[in-house]
């Protein structure tokens, strides 16, 4: 390529490939970097070398191994990741996010399509539509990605007719309308030997269309006008570096420009631009995709989590939604329980109340279910702790799409498609009264706080939270006591113990401990609550100090010996199911408040161990 | 209305980067190698936090074989920008005669380099630490994210990789956890010259083809840096004209022969180049997929 082609200005087009096993979806890659003159000598030199030790392809280059990277995907033959791979032209600069095809692997498919502008569906010709290219289709429709090329590759082993292309593209069709995809652009291709990749085929001389390349090269993209859509920019951070107060931040949407009157939100405060930044320069404007840094005229409350929009173009706020959401975690998706929602810079607390139905990628299917397996896609109602600003998925990616981090362990689990919003925070207003919970406090004469005793079936819990509230009534003070047990004959009878319902089970405890502690009570909670998410949930229901955690800590086989229900005997036996500490784990408290090792110990000195702790 | 090229876009994503983990981040820093990557993430970083310096530390982790020309560069570039130097070493390791012409390449790297960045990175508590890194540079990066997370022993586990989806970067870590976050992740080769030229960045000369005194040992020319290069029976360095395309430690990095002395010289080889980069590292090359290993390890 000559040189001053490659310094012109070239765009950039991000795109996603993707197949079944066996396709030729790693050869079709390996060929576009080879056309493309992206391959180099030493590259090829010690894919020779390392063809040779694993002693698979023998002599002969195969190009999918171009692209196959990790020692471990080697080893199985297969690919396990989202591999980047990167080709220029003298037009374009292309990312590719190449995807395996397997079912197990839709985390890795809706990962590279979250970006792509352009999505390269693989068909075998002699195989034509799969299930599979039915599910790649929908997933990265799904997902936002507006232009679909249909190749169908291996059209030398069909003897390149034209019959087979035309039928195999009126079979994909009738899916595409069933399943409201963009517009397709179908191309039959020779991967191995490059027909229709680059070069227009002499075998398929019937094929009036595009080469791949050149469709890759031509096809306008949104972003290449950005100023179309209304400005959004989600402040990142905020530079105070020589008193600047520079609102730092990536540029979604739409243009702004100095003396553009703007808002803040979710406040909505009104302001003016004073200064855009860009780099190191001072700039009269900026342009969606850019990272900036923007000055506001007036002192607004801004920081991260922040939107600045354009005064003239509002954008939507609300805390909750029906989204779409895909479960990429091999825990699953438990309603009731919260997940830290993370969605442009903004943070809130989100739990999904309920499941409303599940997709069956395969046939559109809408399934009942109550919570989401790894790889499943549902669409769930969503309530979050705040407002946040955002725009339905499917008018903007950035304030549309979010992801979900478990709590605990800080993994990514989920990622989301906000679909709309379910009622407008603004017209839901917490009532407001005289009479708070320190006036309450104050009339009893005591803290209010709640004393959560968590531990295993016959750990003792009861046994110390009837002796505790006892000494607590002689000493004068207000309280109550929530035993689990009780609980459930009443207000959770309709619970049972799977994993789903012990989250709801100690998510409604928690809020009932709330309400008392409102009411200026001192509360006794003894709940096995084995999970730390949910006692993590509890904990945050209150004010700093007031949830103290007492971890009753008696070994599983002191507790079985004991046995004074009889109920280790019967989970051991298999009759009861979903049993704390035999077949449902319990998760020990990381850094509770008490711990209380009763080996040896008495009821006795345990209430007063908690006792003194509580004065 | 101009429209971005890809040189704006991936300027753009890799200062949002940067802002990212500056405002998720405790304590993080900048891994300083010096090289072309380095200087090109320097100058992302400088313009991420425009007028004030990067709110970070540097840190360049000095193997002792480092080309003396990148030492000059590195206290230049420190004092140019008013940044925070922290400089990793392990002396340790000399004196028990661990070596590039002696000792094992992957006992070497890990002894020089591996090492000492960990204990750097555990003795100031950085939680994040930038590297500059692409995914083009090696069949193991292209899989890699972003946002890395590293267990509190600094392994990478690629079975256990975050999804990363959009431009959602999760950094959220338990106590011990540290991130290892790729700003120059979706760059090549070639977008860094390109960059390095519209930029007007200042390089290590050594990036630049010029007369030097170098020995040929297999198909690589090896700079004869100071008096401790130990030369094979029959070896007489010679003038070449030669530069090199990736900086280390100077006995392990191989230099090509090459008349091109300017960025665009340096462009026009590069784009029709069929040789990659790290080709002139014979740290890479020492076991199928070492890459892969010494990243699990905790290299960069």
């Amino acid at each position: 390529m000559p040189v001053q082609e490659a310094r012109e200005h070239r765009g950039l087009l991000r795109l996603i490939t993707c197949g079944s096993v066996d396709d030729g979806k790693s050869t079709l890659l390996g060929r576009l970097l080879l056309e493309t003159h992206s391959i180099l000598e030493d590259q090829f030199t010690a894919l020779r070398a390392d063809s040779g030790r694993a002693g698979g392809a023998g002599a002969g280059i195969d190009l999918a191994w171009l692209v196959d990277g990790l020692m471990a995907e080697r080893e199985q033959g297969i690919t396990i990741d989202v591999a980047y791979r990167f080709f220029h032209t003298a037009k374009r600069k292309f990312i590719v996010a190449d995807t395996p095809g397997h079912e197990q692997y839709t985390r890795n498919m809706v990962t590279g399509a979250s970006t792509a502008d352009v999505a390269v569906i693989l068909v075998d010709a002699r195989k034509g539509v799969l299930t599979q290219t039915r599910r790649h289709a929908y997933l990265t429709a799904l997902l936002g990605v507006r232009r679909l090329v249909l190749a169908v590759n291996k059209m030398d082993l069909v003897g390149h007719a034209r019959e087979r292309f035309d039928a195999i593209v009126a079979d994909f069709g009738e899916f595409a309308r069933q399943a409201q995809l963009p517009p397709v652009t179908a191309i039959p291709l020779v991967a191995t030997n490059g027909d229709n990749v680059a070069t227009a085929s002499a075998a398929m001389p019937w094929h009036a269309g595009t080469t791949l390349l050149n469709y890759l090269e031509t096809v306008a993209l949104d972003d290449e006008e950005p100023a179309k859509r209304p400005f959004r920019m989600p402040v990142q951070w905020v530079n105070r570096a020589q008193g600047l107060r520079g609102l730092a931040g990536q540029i979604v949407s739409g243009l702004v420009r100095v003396g553009d009157h703007v808002q803040v939100w979710p406040a909505g405060t009104e302001s003016v631009v004073a200064r855009v930044i860009t780099g190191q320069d001072e700039r009269q404007s900026a342009v969606g995709g850019q990272s900036t840094q923007i000055v506001l005229g007036t002192e607004v409350d801004a920081g991260r989590g922040s939107v600045v929009a354009a005064l003239e173009h509002p954008p939507q706020v609300a805390d909750q939604f029906e989204a779409t959401v895909i479960w990429l975690h091999e825990a699953p998706l438990l309603q009731g329980r919260s997940y830290l929602l993370k969605i442009g810079t903004q943070l809130a607390a989100a739990t999904v109340a309920p499941v409303r139905y599940r997709v069956n990628v395969n046939t559109l299917e809408q399934l009942a279910a109550e919570r989401l397996e790894l790889n499943d896609i549902g669409v769930c109602e969503l309530a979050l702790d705040r407002d946040i600003v955002f725009a339905p998925y499917a008018e903007d990616r950035a304030l549309g799409g979010f992801v979900l981090i478990d709590r605990v362990t800080n993994a990514t689990v989920g990622a989301g498609l906000i679909r709309f919003a379910l009622r407008r925070a603004a017209n839901l207003h917490r009532q407001l009264l005289d009479v708070d919970k320190a006036v309450r406090a104050r009339q009893k004469a005591q803290r209010p706080r709640v004393v959560w005793l968590t531990g295993l079936s016959g750990a003792g819990k009861s046994t110390i939270a009837n002796l505790l509230e006892r000494k607590l009534v002689a000493g004068g003070r207000h309280t109550y006591l929530l035993d689990g047990d009780n609980v459930r004959l009443g207000l959770n009878r309709d619970l049972g113990f799977s994993a789903q319902d012990r989250v709801a089970n100690v998510r409604r405890i928690a809020e009932v401990a709330k309400l008392m502690v409102d009411a200026g009570l001192i509360v006794i909670v003894s709940a096995i609550s084995p999970f730390r998410a949910e006692r993590r949930t509890a904990r945050e229901l209150f004010e700093p100090g007031e949830f103290v955690e007492v971890f009753v800590d008696t070994p599983l086989e002191v507790v079985e010996q004991r046995d004074a229900k009889g109920l280790y005997r019967k989970a051991r036996a298999g009759l009861l199911k979903n049993f704390t500490g035999i077949d449902s784990p319990y998760e020990v408290p990381e850094s509770p408040e008490v711990h209380l090792r009763t080996t040896g110990m008495s009821v006795e000195s345990a209430a007063l161990q908690l006792l003194a702790y509580l004065d | 209305m101009t429209t971005l090229t890809h040189l704006d876009r991936l300027e753009a994503e890799s200062i949002h980067i940067f802002r990212e983990v500056v405002a998720e981040c405790e304590n993080p820093v900048f891994l300083y190698s010096i090289g072309k990557d380095s200087s090109v993430m320097l100058r992302l970083a400088l313009k991420a936090f425009h007028p004030a310096p990067p709110p970070f530390p540097f840190l360049h982790v000095a193997s002792g074989w480092d080309f003396r020309s990148m030492l000059e560069h590195r206290d230049r570039t420190v004092r140019e920008h008013g940044l925070r130097l922290i400089v990793a070493e392990n002396p340790e390791a000399a004196v028990r005669g661990i070596n590039p012409f002696d000792t094992p390449t992957p006992e070497y790297t890990r002894e020089v380099l591996t090492d000492p960045l960990k204990a750097a990175l555990d003795r100031h508590g950085f939680d994040a630490a930038f590297g500059g890194a692409r995914r083009d540079e090696e069949v193991s990066r292209a899989k890699e994210r972003v946002f890395s997370l590293r267990s509190s022993q600094h392994r990478w586990d690629p079975r256990a990789q975050r999804p990363e989806l959009w431009q959602l970067y999760n950094a959220r870590k338990q106590r011990g956890e540290s991130l290892r976050v790729f700003p120059l992740s979706n760059w090549t080769e070639l977008d860094i010259w390109q960059y390095i030229a519209r930029e007007d960045i200042a390089l290590v000369p050594l990036y630049f083809a010029a007369e030097r005194p170098v020995v040929e040992r297999g198909e690589q020319w090896l700079l004869v840096d100071d008096d401790r290069m130990r030369l094979l029976p029959g070896e007489v360095p010679t003038l070449r004209s030669v530069r090199f395309r990736t900086l280390g430690c100077y006995p392990l990095s191989g230099a090509l022969a090459s008349r091109a002395s300017t960025v665009e010289e340096i462009i026009a080889e590069t784009v029709v180049s069929r040789r990659s980069e790290r080709q002139g590292r014979a740290v890479d090359r020492d076991q199928t997929a070492s890459m892969e290993r010494k990243k699990q390890e905790g290299y960069f």
